[in-house]
Protein backbone atom coordinates (compact mmCIF):
# COMPACT_ATOMS: atom_id res chain seq x y z
CA UNK A 1 0.00 0.00 0.00
CA UNK A 2 0.87 3.38 -0.80
CA UNK A 3 -0.12 5.76 1.76
CA UNK A 4 -0.88 9.90 1.99
CA UNK A 5 -0.43 11.12 5.90
CA UNK A 6 -0.77 14.15 7.09
CA UNK A 7 0.20 14.41 10.79
CA UNK A 8 -0.12 16.88 13.08
CA UNK A 9 3.23 17.69 14.12
CA UNK A 10 4.10 20.11 17.42
CA UNK A 11 7.68 20.88 19.01
CA UNK A 12 6.12 21.29 22.46
CA UNK A 13 2.85 22.76 24.18
CA UNK A 14 3.68 26.17 23.85
CA UNK A 15 4.82 25.67 20.49
CA UNK A 16 2.33 26.37 17.28
CA UNK A 17 1.55 23.25 15.77
CA UNK A 18 0.68 22.15 12.11
CA UNK A 19 0.02 19.37 9.91
CA UNK A 20 2.61 18.09 7.82
CA UNK A 21 2.47 15.93 5.05
CA UNK A 22 4.19 12.60 4.43
CA UNK A 23 4.23 9.82 1.78
CA UNK A 24 4.76 6.52 2.85
CA UNK A 25 5.16 3.72 0.26
CA UNK A 26 5.30 -0.57 0.97
CA UNK A 27 2.95 -0.55 3.87
CA UNK A 28 1.71 -4.09 4.91
CA UNK A 29 -1.94 -4.15 5.11
CA UNK A 30 -1.48 -6.16 7.94
CA UNK A 31 0.21 -3.65 9.90
CA UNK A 32 -1.58 -1.92 13.36
CA UNK A 33 -1.72 1.44 12.82
CA UNK A 34 0.90 1.71 15.55
CA UNK A 35 3.48 -0.19 13.10
CA UNK A 36 2.64 1.99 10.35
CA UNK A 37 3.66 5.24 12.25
CA UNK A 38 6.89 2.94 13.17
CA UNK A 39 7.54 2.70 9.45
CA UNK A 40 7.30 6.47 8.97
CA UNK A 41 9.55 7.04 11.65
CA UNK A 42 12.23 4.59 10.83
CA UNK A 43 11.76 6.73 7.26
CA UNK A 44 12.26 10.16 8.84
CA UNK A 45 14.99 9.30 10.83
CA UNK A 46 16.82 7.89 7.63
CA UNK A 47 16.07 11.20 6.26
CA UNK A 48 17.03 13.52 9.25
CA UNK A 49 13.99 14.34 10.10
CA UNK A 50 12.40 14.43 13.72
CA UNK A 51 10.74 11.34 13.73
CA UNK A 52 6.80 11.41 15.10
CA UNK A 53 6.34 10.88 18.70
CA UNK A 54 2.99 9.13 19.62
CA UNK A 55 2.14 7.64 23.04
CA UNK A 56 1.94 3.66 23.12
CA UNK A 57 2.89 0.43 25.20
CA UNK A 58 1.06 -3.17 24.93
CA UNK A 59 0.02 -2.78 21.49
CA UNK A 60 -2.55 -5.67 22.67
CA UNK A 61 -5.40 -3.12 23.13
CA UNK A 62 -5.55 -3.34 27.02
CA UNK A 63 -3.24 -0.66 28.41
CA UNK A 64 -4.86 2.36 27.32
CA UNK A 65 -1.99 4.30 26.47
CA UNK A 66 -2.18 4.57 22.84
CA UNK A 67 -4.31 7.17 21.00
CA UNK A 68 -4.74 9.57 17.64
CA UNK A 69 -7.55 10.85 16.29
CA UNK A 70 -7.57 9.60 12.64
CA UNK A 71 -9.57 11.13 10.01
CA UNK A 72 -10.94 12.68 12.68
CA UNK A 73 -12.75 10.20 14.91
CA UNK A 74 -10.94 8.89 18.09
CA UNK A 75 -8.73 5.49 17.28
CA UNK A 76 -10.05 5.55 14.37
CA UNK A 77 -13.39 4.76 14.85
CA UNK A 78 -14.44 5.73 11.30
CA UNK A 79 -12.57 3.51 10.11
CA UNK A 80 -12.99 0.80 11.89
CA UNK A 81 -15.33 -2.16 11.53
CA UNK A 82 -15.22 -2.66 15.56
CA UNK A 83 -14.99 -0.57 18.39
CA UNK A 84 -10.90 -0.51 18.51
CA UNK A 85 -7.57 0.94 20.17
CA UNK A 86 -5.60 2.39 17.52
CA UNK A 87 -3.24 -0.30 18.36
CA UNK A 88 -5.45 -2.94 17.08
CA UNK A 89 -6.28 -0.59 14.08
CA UNK A 90 -5.20 -2.21 10.89
CA UNK A 91 -3.74 -0.48 7.72
CA UNK A 92 -6.18 -3.10 5.41
CA UNK A 93 -9.41 -0.64 7.16
CA UNK A 94 -7.56 1.72 4.51
CA UNK A 95 -7.59 2.39 0.94
CA UNK A 96 -4.38 1.94 -1.17
CA UNK A 97 -3.62 5.67 -2.45
CA UNK A 98 -5.47 6.94 0.77
CA UNK A 99 -4.95 10.36 2.61
CA UNK A 100 -4.98 9.43 6.49
CA UNK A 101 -4.86 12.65 8.84
CA UNK A 102 -3.56 12.13 12.22
CA UNK A 103 -4.27 14.65 14.80
CA UNK A 104 -3.34 14.07 19.01
CA UNK A 105 -6.71 14.08 21.10
CA UNK A 106 -7.63 17.42 21.40
CA UNK A 107 -9.19 18.97 25.27
CA UNK A 108 -8.57 21.97 27.39
CA UNK A 109 -8.14 19.13 30.15
CA UNK A 110 -5.48 17.08 27.94
CA UNK A 111 -2.63 19.59 26.92
CA UNK A 112 -0.42 18.65 24.25
CA UNK A 113 3.28 17.56 25.36
CA UNK A 114 4.96 16.59 21.91
CA UNK A 115 3.24 15.82 18.35
CA UNK A 116 0.66 12.90 19.07
CA UNK A 117 1.23 12.93 22.80
CA UNK A 118 -0.82 14.92 25.03
CA UNK A 119 -0.84 14.89 29.06
CA UNK A 120 -3.63 12.41 30.29
CA UNK A 121 -2.24 13.06 34.34
CA UNK A 122 -5.98 14.72 34.49
CA UNK A 123 -7.16 11.18 34.67
CA UNK A 124 -5.42 10.01 37.55
CA UNK A 125 -6.51 13.08 39.42
CA UNK A 126 -10.37 11.98 39.16
CA UNK A 127 -9.31 8.60 40.10
CA UNK A 128 -7.70 9.65 42.97
CA UNK A 129 -10.42 11.79 43.88
CA UNK A 130 -12.05 8.76 44.96
CA UNK A 131 -11.79 6.02 42.45
CA UNK A 132 -10.43 3.77 44.72
CA UNK A 133 -12.09 1.71 48.14
CA UNK A 134 -10.14 2.05 51.24
CA UNK A 135 -9.38 -1.53 52.69
CA UNK A 136 -7.87 -2.35 56.06
CA UNK A 137 -4.84 -4.53 55.63
CA UNK A 138 -5.43 -8.15 56.88
CA UNK A 139 -5.90 -11.87 56.16
CA UNK A 140 -7.70 -11.89 52.62
CA UNK A 141 -11.52 -12.73 53.15
CA UNK A 142 -12.91 -15.81 52.04
CA UNK A 143 -13.44 -16.09 48.20
CA UNK A 144 -17.43 -15.61 48.12
CA UNK A 145 -18.07 -14.14 51.54
CA UNK A 146 -19.60 -11.23 50.09
CA UNK A 147 -22.33 -11.54 47.73
CA UNK A 148 -23.19 -9.94 44.78
CA UNK A 149 -26.27 -10.40 41.97
CA UNK A 150 -25.03 -11.64 38.67
CA UNK A 151 -26.46 -8.57 36.92
CA UNK A 152 -24.71 -6.33 39.38
CA UNK A 153 -21.49 -8.35 38.30
CA UNK A 154 -21.30 -8.35 34.91
CA UNK A 155 -21.94 -4.75 34.92
CA UNK A 156 -19.45 -3.83 36.99
CA UNK A 157 -17.23 -5.73 34.82
CA UNK A 158 -18.40 -4.29 31.81
CA UNK A 159 -17.60 -0.48 33.40
CA UNK A 160 -14.36 -2.15 35.06
CA UNK A 161 -13.14 -2.72 31.41
CA UNK A 162 -12.25 1.18 30.84
CA UNK A 163 -8.80 1.53 29.97
CA UNK A 164 -8.27 5.22 30.59
CA UNK A 165 -7.34 5.89 27.16
CA UNK A 166 -9.69 9.34 26.80
CA UNK A 167 -11.15 8.51 23.55
CA UNK A 168 -14.26 9.87 25.39
CA UNK A 169 -12.87 13.16 26.06
CA UNK A 170 -11.16 13.12 22.19
CA UNK A 171 -14.38 13.04 21.01
CA UNK A 172 -17.03 14.54 22.94
CA UNK A 173 -18.13 18.21 21.51
CA UNK A 174 -17.97 19.08 24.82
CA UNK A 175 -14.63 17.63 26.04
CA UNK A 176 -16.12 15.98 28.44
CA UNK A 177 -15.21 13.12 30.62
CA UNK A 178 -18.22 12.09 32.01
CA UNK A 179 -17.88 8.61 30.67
CA UNK A 180 -15.05 7.90 31.94
CA UNK A 181 -15.81 9.31 35.34
CA UNK A 182 -18.46 7.48 35.32
CA UNK A 183 -17.31 4.09 34.38
CA UNK A 184 -15.41 3.88 37.72
CA UNK A 185 -18.53 5.49 39.44
CA UNK A 186 -20.71 2.21 37.70
CA UNK A 187 -17.65 -0.56 38.47
CA UNK A 188 -17.78 0.51 42.26
CA UNK A 189 -21.01 2.19 43.08
CA UNK A 190 -22.35 -2.13 41.84
CA UNK A 191 -20.05 -4.17 44.43
CA UNK A 192 -20.72 -3.88 48.27
CA UNK A 193 -16.79 -2.83 48.53
CA UNK A 194 -17.58 -0.24 47.01
CA UNK A 195 -20.52 0.97 49.32
CA UNK A 196 -18.93 2.42 52.19
CA UNK A 197 -17.55 4.99 50.32
CA UNK A 198 -20.33 5.68 47.65
CA UNK A 199 -21.18 9.37 48.20
CA UNK A 200 -18.35 11.08 48.99
CA UNK A 201 -17.02 9.41 46.24
CA UNK A 202 -19.24 10.80 43.36
CA UNK A 203 -19.41 13.71 45.08
CA UNK A 204 -15.25 13.85 45.02
CA UNK A 205 -14.85 12.23 41.87
CA UNK A 206 -17.13 14.94 39.72
CA UNK A 207 -15.88 18.17 41.65
CA UNK A 208 -12.39 16.94 40.27
CA UNK A 209 -13.78 16.45 36.85
CA UNK A 210 -15.23 19.90 36.63
CA UNK A 211 -11.93 21.10 38.13
CA UNK A 212 -9.64 19.94 35.73
CA UNK A 213 -11.20 21.89 33.32
CA UNK A 214 -13.37 19.07 31.60
CA UNK A 215 -16.59 20.27 29.97
CA UNK A 216 -20.53 19.05 30.83
CA UNK A 217 -22.36 16.56 29.46
CA UNK A 218 -25.73 17.08 26.91
CA UNK A 219 -26.20 13.35 25.91
CA UNK A 220 -24.84 13.41 22.55
CA UNK A 221 -23.32 9.79 22.74
CA UNK A 222 -19.89 10.44 20.85
CA UNK A 223 -17.86 9.42 23.55
CA UNK A 224 -19.77 5.31 23.68
CA UNK A 225 -19.53 5.52 19.71
CA UNK A 226 -15.49 5.68 19.95
CA UNK A 227 -15.09 4.13 23.11
CA UNK A 228 -12.64 0.81 22.51
CA UNK A 229 -14.04 -1.58 25.27
CA UNK A 230 -17.54 -0.04 24.83
CA UNK A 231 -18.90 1.66 28.26
CA UNK A 232 -22.12 1.91 27.34
CA UNK A 233 -23.77 5.55 27.55
CA UNK A 234 -26.00 4.61 30.27
CA UNK A 235 -22.55 4.13 32.98
CA UNK A 236 -23.45 8.21 32.99
CA UNK A 237 -27.07 7.72 33.83
CA UNK A 238 -25.63 5.83 37.46
CA UNK A 239 -23.34 8.41 37.40
CA UNK A 240 -25.91 11.04 37.69
CA UNK A 241 -28.09 8.66 40.01
CA UNK A 242 -25.86 8.73 42.19
CA UNK A 243 -24.59 11.72 42.40
CA UNK A 244 -28.09 13.10 42.73
CA UNK A 245 -28.36 10.94 45.67
CA UNK A 246 -25.08 11.91 47.18
CA UNK A 247 -26.54 15.35 47.53
CA UNK A 248 -29.21 13.91 50.07
CA UNK A 249 -25.86 12.26 52.12
CA UNK A 250 -23.86 13.80 54.27
CA UNK A 251 -20.71 12.14 53.37
CA UNK A 252 -18.14 13.82 51.40
CA UNK A 253 -18.78 17.59 51.06
CA UNK B 1 -31.03 22.44 32.69
CA UNK B 2 -33.19 19.57 32.25
CA UNK B 3 -35.96 20.80 35.12
CA UNK B 4 -36.15 24.19 33.29
CA UNK B 5 -35.96 22.32 29.78
CA UNK B 6 -39.10 20.26 31.00
CA UNK B 7 -41.28 22.62 32.44
CA UNK B 8 -40.77 24.39 28.90
CA UNK B 9 -42.20 21.03 26.98
CA UNK B 10 -44.75 21.08 29.53
CA UNK B 11 -46.02 24.49 29.04
CA UNK B 12 -45.34 23.67 24.81
CA UNK B 13 -47.48 20.59 25.16
CA UNK B 14 -50.47 23.01 27.21
CA UNK B 15 -50.12 25.97 24.50
CA UNK B 16 -50.75 23.41 21.81
CA UNK B 17 -53.55 22.43 23.48
CA UNK B 18 -54.81 25.88 24.08
CA UNK B 19 -54.42 26.43 20.38
CA UNK B 20 -56.74 23.44 19.14
CA UNK B 21 -59.58 25.30 20.49
CA UNK B 22 -59.39 27.10 17.35
CA UNK B 23 -61.70 24.65 16.24
CA UNK B 24 -64.54 25.40 18.55
CA UNK B 25 -64.94 28.36 17.30
CA UNK B 26 -64.36 31.67 17.81
CA UNK B 27 -66.66 31.94 21.63
CA UNK B 28 -64.82 28.85 22.80
CA UNK B 29 -61.55 30.15 21.64
CA UNK B 30 -62.03 33.60 22.98
CA UNK B 31 -63.37 32.33 26.11
CA UNK B 32 -60.30 30.12 26.81
CA UNK B 33 -58.88 33.05 26.16
CA UNK B 34 -60.07 35.40 28.86
CA UNK B 35 -60.23 32.42 31.00
CA UNK B 36 -56.59 32.16 30.92
CA UNK B 37 -56.06 36.10 32.05
CA UNK B 38 -59.33 35.69 34.47
CA UNK B 39 -60.03 34.55 37.64
CA UNK B 40 -57.96 31.00 37.70
CA UNK B 41 -57.39 30.42 41.33
CA UNK B 42 -59.80 33.13 42.57
CA UNK B 43 -60.55 33.35 45.63
CA UNK B 44 -57.05 31.96 46.75
CA UNK B 45 -55.25 34.68 44.99
CA UNK B 46 -57.12 37.89 43.47
CA UNK B 47 -58.96 37.43 40.19
CA UNK B 48 -56.30 38.71 36.89
CA UNK B 49 -53.00 37.39 39.43
CA UNK B 50 -52.36 34.16 37.84
CA UNK B 51 -51.71 34.91 34.45
CA UNK B 52 -49.04 37.32 36.21
CA UNK B 53 -47.69 34.96 38.35
CA UNK B 54 -47.25 32.21 35.52
CA UNK B 55 -45.70 34.59 33.15
CA UNK B 56 -43.01 35.15 35.86
CA UNK B 57 -42.95 31.74 36.69
CA UNK B 58 -42.52 30.97 32.41
CA UNK B 59 -39.77 34.26 32.25
CA UNK B 60 -37.67 32.59 35.43
CA UNK B 61 -37.68 28.94 33.45
CA UNK B 62 -36.56 30.56 30.60
CA UNK B 63 -33.87 32.41 31.68
CA UNK B 64 -32.48 29.83 33.81
CA UNK B 65 -32.45 27.39 31.34
CA UNK B 66 -30.51 29.69 29.23
CA UNK B 67 -28.58 30.83 31.82
CA UNK B 68 -27.60 27.41 32.11
CA UNK B 69 -26.78 26.48 28.60
CA UNK B 70 -24.82 29.75 28.60
CA UNK B 71 -22.50 28.25 30.86
CA UNK B 72 -22.38 25.27 29.42
CA UNK B 73 -21.16 26.41 26.30
CA UNK B 74 -18.74 28.45 27.51
CA UNK B 75 -17.08 25.63 29.69
CA UNK B 76 -17.30 23.30 26.56
CA UNK B 77 -15.66 26.01 24.44
CA UNK B 78 -12.69 25.86 27.17
CA UNK B 79 -12.85 22.17 27.76
CA UNK B 80 -12.93 21.33 23.78
CA UNK B 81 -9.51 23.34 23.50
CA UNK B 82 -7.93 23.61 20.37
CA UNK B 83 -9.96 22.88 16.88
CA UNK B 84 -9.58 19.37 14.93
CA UNK B 85 -8.67 19.89 11.95
CA UNK B 86 -10.53 17.03 10.20
CA UNK B 87 -12.94 15.98 12.68
CA UNK B 88 -15.90 13.21 11.82
CA UNK B 89 -18.68 12.45 14.00
CA UNK B 90 -20.48 9.01 14.33
CA UNK B 91 -23.30 9.48 16.46
CA UNK B 92 -24.22 13.22 17.33
CA UNK B 93 -27.29 13.97 15.56
CA UNK B 94 -28.48 17.47 14.14
CA UNK B 95 -30.44 18.27 16.59
CA UNK B 96 -27.82 17.90 19.05
CA UNK B 97 -25.60 19.94 17.44
CA UNK B 98 -27.48 22.69 16.77
CA UNK B 99 -29.28 22.99 20.15
CA UNK B 100 -27.13 26.13 21.09
CA UNK B 101 -27.77 28.35 18.49
CA UNK B 102 -30.97 26.15 18.01
CA UNK B 103 -32.12 27.57 21.11
CA UNK B 104 -31.03 31.44 20.43
CA UNK B 105 -32.75 31.30 17.00
CA UNK B 106 -35.93 29.83 18.17
CA UNK B 107 -35.88 32.01 21.81
CA UNK B 108 -35.50 35.19 18.79
CA UNK B 109 -38.48 34.16 17.07
CA UNK B 110 -40.13 33.89 20.29
CA UNK B 111 -39.54 37.69 21.00
CA UNK B 112 -41.47 38.44 18.01
CA UNK B 113 -44.30 35.76 18.74
CA UNK B 114 -45.10 37.92 21.93
CA UNK B 115 -44.83 41.19 20.35
CA UNK B 116 -47.12 39.80 18.13
CA UNK B 117 -50.17 37.47 20.12
CA UNK B 118 -49.28 39.11 23.93
CA UNK B 119 -47.64 42.77 23.42
CA UNK B 120 -49.65 43.02 20.12
CA UNK B 121 -46.75 45.47 19.43
CA UNK B 122 -46.66 44.30 15.76
CA UNK B 123 -49.93 44.25 14.30
CA UNK B 124 -50.00 41.75 11.16
CA UNK B 125 -53.39 42.68 9.90
CA UNK B 126 -55.99 43.25 12.62
CA UNK B 127 -56.66 46.75 14.00
CA UNK B 128 -56.59 47.46 17.77
CA UNK B 129 -59.51 46.00 20.09
CA UNK B 130 -59.84 42.41 17.97
CA UNK B 131 -60.15 39.69 19.81
CA UNK B 132 -57.78 36.25 19.94
CA UNK B 133 -59.28 34.48 17.44
CA UNK B 134 -59.52 37.39 14.97
CA UNK B 135 -56.46 37.83 15.70
CA UNK B 136 -55.09 34.41 15.16
CA UNK B 137 -57.60 33.62 11.43
CA UNK B 138 -56.10 37.24 10.05
CA UNK B 139 -52.49 36.42 11.08
CA UNK B 140 -52.77 33.16 9.53
CA UNK B 141 -54.52 33.94 6.24
CA UNK B 142 -51.04 35.40 5.19
CA UNK B 143 -49.20 32.54 4.08
CA UNK B 144 -45.62 34.33 4.79
CA UNK B 145 -46.50 33.97 8.17
CA UNK B 146 -47.61 30.18 7.98
CA UNK B 147 -44.18 29.68 6.71
CA UNK B 148 -42.68 31.43 9.15
CA UNK B 149 -44.35 29.57 11.83
CA UNK B 150 -43.84 26.30 10.14
CA UNK B 151 -39.77 27.50 10.33
CA UNK B 152 -40.27 28.31 13.63
CA UNK B 153 -41.19 25.03 14.98
CA UNK B 154 -39.16 23.35 12.95
CA UNK B 155 -36.52 24.66 15.39
CA UNK B 156 -38.45 23.72 18.96
CA UNK B 157 -39.34 20.54 17.74
CA UNK B 158 -35.65 19.42 16.95
CA UNK B 159 -34.79 21.30 20.45
CA UNK B 160 -37.42 19.07 21.85
CA UNK B 161 -36.16 16.07 19.77
CA UNK B 162 -32.67 16.06 21.47
CA UNK B 163 -33.90 18.09 24.68
CA UNK B 164 -36.53 15.81 25.84
CA UNK B 165 -34.27 12.42 25.69
CA UNK B 166 -30.92 14.64 27.34
CA UNK B 167 -33.21 16.16 29.96
CA UNK B 168 -34.48 12.56 30.70
CA UNK B 169 -30.65 11.23 30.67
CA UNK B 170 -29.24 14.19 32.89
CA UNK B 171 -32.34 13.26 35.52
CA UNK B 172 -30.50 9.45 35.61
CA UNK B 173 -33.25 8.26 33.87
CA UNK B 174 -30.87 6.41 31.13
CA UNK B 175 -30.56 3.21 32.93
CA UNK B 176 -29.60 0.84 29.60
CA UNK B 177 -29.49 0.55 26.10
CA UNK B 178 -33.68 -0.23 26.16
CA UNK B 179 -33.81 2.62 28.19
CA UNK B 180 -32.22 4.83 25.74
CA UNK B 181 -33.91 3.61 22.66
CA UNK B 182 -37.43 4.54 24.89
CA UNK B 183 -36.53 7.79 25.49
CA UNK B 184 -35.27 8.66 21.87
CA UNK B 185 -38.62 7.01 20.75
CA UNK B 186 -40.88 9.76 23.60
CA UNK B 187 -38.53 12.60 22.42
CA UNK B 188 -38.98 12.01 18.37
CA UNK B 189 -42.98 11.02 19.56
CA UNK B 190 -43.62 14.67 21.62
CA UNK B 191 -41.44 16.38 18.91
CA UNK B 192 -43.97 15.37 16.13
CA UNK B 193 -46.92 16.20 18.19
CA UNK B 194 -46.31 19.27 18.89
CA UNK B 195 -45.25 20.10 15.18
CA UNK B 196 -48.50 18.43 14.10
CA UNK B 197 -50.62 20.22 16.89
CA UNK B 198 -48.91 23.53 16.35
CA UNK B 199 -49.38 23.76 12.73
CA UNK B 200 -52.74 21.73 12.60
CA UNK B 201 -54.66 25.22 13.21
CA UNK B 202 -52.64 27.96 11.04
CA UNK B 203 -52.99 25.53 8.25
CA UNK B 204 -56.64 24.78 8.81
CA UNK B 205 -56.49 28.74 8.64
CA UNK B 206 -54.25 29.28 5.42
CA UNK B 207 -56.39 26.54 3.44
CA UNK B 208 -60.14 28.36 4.83
CA UNK B 209 -61.31 25.75 6.70
CA UNK B 210 -61.31 28.07 10.12
CA UNK B 211 -62.76 31.40 9.14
Amino acid sequence: MNITLRVWRQANGAAKGGMQTYQLADVSPDMSFLEMLDLLNEKLTIEGIEPVAFDHDCREGICGMCGVVINGSAHGRSASPVPTTTCQLHMRSFADGATIDVEPWRAGGFPVIKDLVVDRTAFDRIIQAGGYISVNTGSAPDANAAPVPKVKADRAFDAATCIGCGACVAACPNGSAMLFTSAKITHLAMLPQGQPERWSRVKGMVAQHDAEGFGGCTNIGECAAVCPKGIPLDTIGQLNRDLMTSLFKSDGK
Amino acid sequence: MAVTGLILVGFLLMHMYGNLKVFLGEEAFDHYAHWLKGDILYPLIPSGWFIWIFRAFMLAAILLHAGSAWRLARKAKAARGSKYVVRKTIQETYAARTMRWGGVILGTFLIFHLLQFTAQVIKTGWNSGAGPYEMFVVSFQQWWLVLAYALWMVTVCLHVRHGFWSAFATLGANTSATSRKIWNGLAYFIAVLLYVGFMIAPLAVAFGWVK
